[in-house]
């Protein structure tokens, strides 16, 4: 831990003139003496107090103001990092756990003061123990990164990272990932990585590892099981299937959504059931067949960032779609109301991006159900306007097959194809 | 054995009080606590020990891991939400909250920090669905004074409260949500020198300041107590002694703890002058065929369980498990509390057998098939043999450290008897982690002198108040202060005429002689109770019918007043319809009237009100009797 982390102006000072740094054992006389350690202070809070944790175990906030004399003892409590090691068990089958970063990853940062990605992978595999009687388990960090921060770019690694194990050992790969944008990679290495020939899971958690109640232990132990049972071949998403600890779900990872803000189930499986439910012992088979249509491994990882997802609303300005345009967007996915609908007054615009080649497709933010345009009038003007519908794939998963369609292919035929075709069961029939 | 006499010998002792506050709203979500019985949600969860902030494990945590309990909880979407279920982060601390426990610490003189940090405290029994407990040190030291001389107050902390345990289920906990979240004023004494007597005052004096403030909740399970415990000799180990329910135990427990601290230290001396140690692999077996043919009823029972009779050897050791340096302290007591709280049967020490229908062959057999020497001693325990290893190290553990170490660092339990039993080890601050869901909170110049001004009357003068004001003697207007019932007072006295002195008498005695009867008060509605007064000033019933009613009502026999006063064909007589009745009695009953001349009216009293009372007051009866009585004359 830095010596200073967090302490600034006034603050800093005072730690620097009484020669003490973040970790340090002191007694402090104040309006009244506290003993204790000094405790990195958060980010955005003020200058004039430092943080002390009592030996009580309570954090508190002491004015600098007040302080009349600090004394520093001279054994000082280190901050203990107890590393444990795993011994492989010959016979079990081995995996591969890639961390990525998330809650699943994370403990509490000094800086903000709230949880960042930090653990490593090994700690992770030795916070649960019940993975080494499954399977032996190879950890490696690629970055550490919150979700809500991966870019693209991050999707490309994770898939360049995976295609480098295509002919190993290994009964299957488990991505630690945060929650906020998982269904996204899960996307994209799916299509990226079509006919993959080992299970790739992606694990993430609702409740941080650093606490007893957390999540990410029961989803980990789902994912490694469901690896040495199943093995089946495709891009899942592992986590709980509602609030009790009792089952976990399979999700196909272009099928699935996180359609909950905080709580353990928030994944869902859009328009049935997850795939797989394993419960004790048990895994509920619901899904069958083959979760590629590609039969041999074919990796396409390249992808076009200049796709725009656009969610339509009444008032929605139809300028907005125009600069779009004008930036050089190749790609618009539409998340329409409705059976894939969006209003007249955008006619205009979505004609010009179509004079431009750039591909329209056409998803519903209802999110459940088949987009079909050709019920009601303003649909069949949409496709008259040359938007492709598409099918019942879920907005996000479109977008993301956008931008890998038009970052491999460039003719716009082409481009339309495959975007109909169903690659990695993101449409279903 | 000796006899243990709490003056010969120096303990200190520190009181913890739990305190629920009266705010309409959970700490970190606007659930309001509601007592149910309807859940109509149920999940199940299973906690798993985690590491702290500096890098440790908590052994409390570990401990409770090792019984591996699934947890059951149970909630009402009324009383709780998805914080309380673990499924949302906490909404902003209560401001409500914050403010009352200003006061609280504003009156005992203690020192608010002006930057206050939501910690997390583990705890792995399931009363908390996170897995922790939410609490802030709001300030430290303060005094309050008590007969003259000062306690000090070590700290005052906000925390949430604990989910109410609804029963086991097997290895299943099961917990409701609906106290989970609510609002606790944590006080902490610093320890001090006294005798249990005046420990029970101490503990009235700081209730009776929380009282004060108004702010707090009355009633049942309101208001918790721990005692900590530690002897002169002890070596600086304080027992914790968690849930005192009221203070007549508190004196027998903290007798009964002393009496145990200084029993170990015996027990631990003489336990140094015995060469032994514990070899895992000889000094404990499966002997469960030894013990197939026993008559022992436990350990058939346990064997039909298909659990494993296991059999510790202790060299050397025979005597130590009965040895008793006073009254109820053995150190086979000790091992026996703690396999019953891991939830197993029972275990057996050889200073005690034969005895429990395990006869003299039986261990003759055993100590021929494990080559037990005659100066050894042994335990028999029935376990699953899943667990046969934990629960073992976890005795050997145990007597290890009470012969290296003294007495244990446990949580205990305060019993019904005014013992105390063995409840968890003691956590250490490993416990403690930041709550980084919420940011620190600062504590304003502005918000400290708010406090200072609203600091409560103290006890003694809001009594003198009560007394003046509604002109209620001392002891009344000290029962109603302490009781639930003191806003209902003032709220009766305020709407109805009726004398202050009959309010509070029925509100204190009545309806606490009630209670002593078995009855339930909490069946007795606050607007029921007010709603009775009100027609007792209509004169639509008489005194007497009061207690009638709150009867009949805490009897579960009706839902509320008007349905009582049918039900016990409770209404006023009528003028004339009275006449009528009081004339047939003294005509029914002319001989003796005629006899005892007014003397009578003491039997026809009788007669008369077994038919009236409760309809008419005694004195309107007595008033017509004799006018009816002398008519007859």
């Amino acid at each position: 831990m830095p010596e200073y982390t967090g302490y600034e102006g006034r603050s800093l000072e005072f730690l620097k003139s009484n020669n003490i740094v973040v970790g340090d054992s002191v007694k402090i006389l104040s309006d009244l003496t506290y003993s204790g350690i000094i405790m990195p202070r958060y980010e955005h809070s003020d200058n004039m107090h430092i943080v002390l944790k009592l030996n009580s175990g309570y954090n508190v906030g002491l004015e600098i103001e007040k302080i009349k004399k600090v004394e520093k003892n001279e054994i000082t409590r280190k901050i203990i990092e107890k590393k444990g090691k795993i011994e492989p068990t010959q016979g079990l089958p081995k995996i591969l756990l890639l961390s990525t970063g998330g809650t699943i990853a994370s403990k509490i940062d000094y800086r903000t003061g709230a949880v960042t990605p930090i653990l490593t992978a090994d700690e992770l595999n030795a916070s649960v123990p019940e993975l080494a009687k499954i399977a032996n388990i190879d950890a490696q960090v690629l970055f550490s990164e919150y979700s809500e921060n991966i870019m693209p770019e991050h999707w490309l690694a994770v898939a360049k990272k995976i295609n480098e194990f295509e002919k190993s050992d290994y009964s299957g790969i488990i991505i630690a990932h945060g929650t906020d944008t998982m269904h996204y990679t899960s996307s994209f290495l799916s299509f990226s990585l079509a006919g993959f020939p080992i299970p790739i899971v992606l694990v993430g958690s609702q409740r941080s590892s650093d606490r007893a109640s957390s999540d990410a232990a029961l989803n980990l132990i789902g994912a490694t099981k469901f690896i040495t049972t199943s093995n089946p071949k495709g891009v899942y998403v592992v986590m709980h299937l509602d609030e009790s600890d009792n089952t976990i779900a399979c999700h196909l990872g272009t099928r699935v959504r996180k359609n909950h803000t905080s709580k353990r189930g928030a994944f869902q499986t859009i328009g049935g059931s997850p795939a797989f439910i394993i419960a004790e012992n048990q895994i509920q088979e619901n899904f069958s067949g083959d979760y590629f249509k590609i039969k041999e491994y074919q990796p396409k990882i390249k992808l076009d960032t200049k796709v725009a997802l656009v969610k339509y609303h009444p008032g929605y300005d139809p300028n907005l779609l125009n600069q779009i345009v004008e930036m050089g967007y190749r790609g618009i996915i539409f998340e329409g109301t409705g059976l894939g609908h969006i209003g007249k007054t955008m006619y205009e615009s979505v004609k010009k991006a179509k004079g431009k080649g750039i591909f329209l497709g056409m998803t519903s933010q209802c999110i459940d159900g088949r987009v079909r345009m050709t019920v009601y009038e303003s649909g069949r003007d949409l496709l008259n306007l040359g938007i492709i519908p598409l099918e019942n794939m879920i907005p996000e998963v479109a977008l993301v097959k956008a931008m890998w369609v038009i970052g491999n292919y460039h003719d716009s035929e082409e481009i339309k194809k495959i975007m109909l075709q169903n690659v990695a069961s993101e449409l279903s029939d | 054995m000796s006899e243990f006499s709490i003056n010969d010998v120096g303990i200190k002792v520190g009181l913890e009080i739990h305190q629920q506050l009266a705010t309409n709203k959970k700490l970190f979500c606007g659930c309001t606590p509601i007592e149910t019985e309807e859940y109509s949600i149920k999940f199940q969860r299973k906690l798993r020990a985690a590491k702290s902030e500096l890098g440790e494990y908590d052994p409390a945590a570990l401990f409770e891991k090792s019984k591996s309990k699934s947890i059951l909880y149970f909630a009402n979407p009324e009383s709780s939400c998805l914080v309380e279920q673990d499924e949302e982060p906490p909404h902003e601390l209560d401001v409500d909250a914050k403010r009352i426990s200003l006061i609280i610490a504003s009156a005992l003189k203690s020192k608010i920090f002006s930057e206050i940090y939501p910690m997390r405290k583990t705890v792995v029994d399931g009363s908390n669905t996170t897995g922790f407990q939410r609490t802030m040190l709001i300030s430290q030291g303060g005094y309050l004074e008590v007969d003259g001389s000062k306690i000090g107050i070590q700290s005052i902390c906000l925390e949430e409260d604990a989910a109410k345990i609804l029963g086991d289920e097997g290895s299943v906990r099961k917990f409701g949500l609906e106290r989970l979240g609510v609002p606790l004023v944590e006080i902490a004494t610093e320890p001090f020198e006294a005798n249990p007597k005046h420990i029970k005052k101490i503990a009235l004096a700081l209730g009776r300041i929380l009282r004060s403030t108004k702010k707090v909740k009355r009633g049942l399970g309101s208001i918790r107590q721990d005692v900590n415990v530690s002897i002169k000799d002890g070596g600086g180990v304080v027992i914790e002694v968690k849930g005192v329910q009221q203070l007549e135990q508190l004196e027998k427990v903290v007798e009964y703890e002393a009496k145990r601290q200084y029993g170990l230290l015996k027990i631990s001396k003489k336990l140094q002058g015995i060469e032994w140690s514990h070899n895992k692999n000889e000094d404990r077996k499966i002997t469960t065929e030894q013990f197939k043919k026993c008559k022992s009823k436990i350990i058939q029972n346990a064997i039909k369980k298909n659990q494993e009779i296991v059999t510790i050897v202790f060299k050397n050791m025979r005597g130590m498990f009965g040895y008793s340096p006073y009254e109820g302290i053995r150190l086979g007591k000790e091992v026996a509390e703690l396999i019953r709280f891991f939830g197993l049967g029972g275990v057996f020490h050889s200073d005690e057998l034969p005895n429990y229908g395990i006869e003299l062959n039986d261990i003759e057999n055993l100590k021929e098939f494990l080559k037990i020497k005659n100066n050894a001693a042994f335990l028999i325990l029935a376990v699953p043999f899943e667990m046969i290893d934990i629960i073992v190290d976890q005795i050997i553990s145990r007597i290890y450290h009470i012969r290296n170490d003294g007495i244990p660092i446990d949580t205990r339990l305060a019993t019904q008897d005014g013992e105390t039993k063995f409840l968890r080890p003691r956590p250490g601050a490993a416990r403690m982690y930041p709550e980084t869901d919420i940011p620190p909170i600062i504590i304003s110049k502005n918000e400290l002198e708010l406090a200072q001004k609203n600091i409560p009357k103290s006890w003694d003068e809001s009594i003198k108040e009560l007394q003046s004001i509604y002109e209620i003697n001392l002891q009344l207007a000290e029962q109603i202060f302490d009781s639930k019932y003191i806003e209902l007072f003032e709220n009766i006295i305020k709407n109805t005429n009726v004398n202050p002195t009959f309010v509070a008498s029925i509100l204190c005695s009545t309806i606490t002689n009630l209670e002593r009867s078995g009855l339930d008060s909490s069946l007795l509605k606050n607007d029921e109770i007010r709603k009775t007064f009100e027609i007792l000033e209509q004169k639509k019933i008489a005194k007497e019918s009061i207690e009638i009613i709150f009867k009949n009502i805490m009897a579960g026999k009706s839902d509320n007043v008007e349905d009582a006063m049918n039900k016990m064909s409770i209404e006023t007589v009528d003028e004339t319809d009275l006449e009528k009745i009081i004339q047939k009695i003294v005509d029914e009953n002319e001989q003796l009237v005629k006899n005892q001349k007014e003397r009578s009216i003491g039997p026809l009293m009788g007669i008369a009100m077994k038919e009236l009372r409760g309809k008419v007051s005694g004195e309107t009866v007595n008033k017509l009797l004799l006018k009816n009585i002398q008519k007859k004359l």
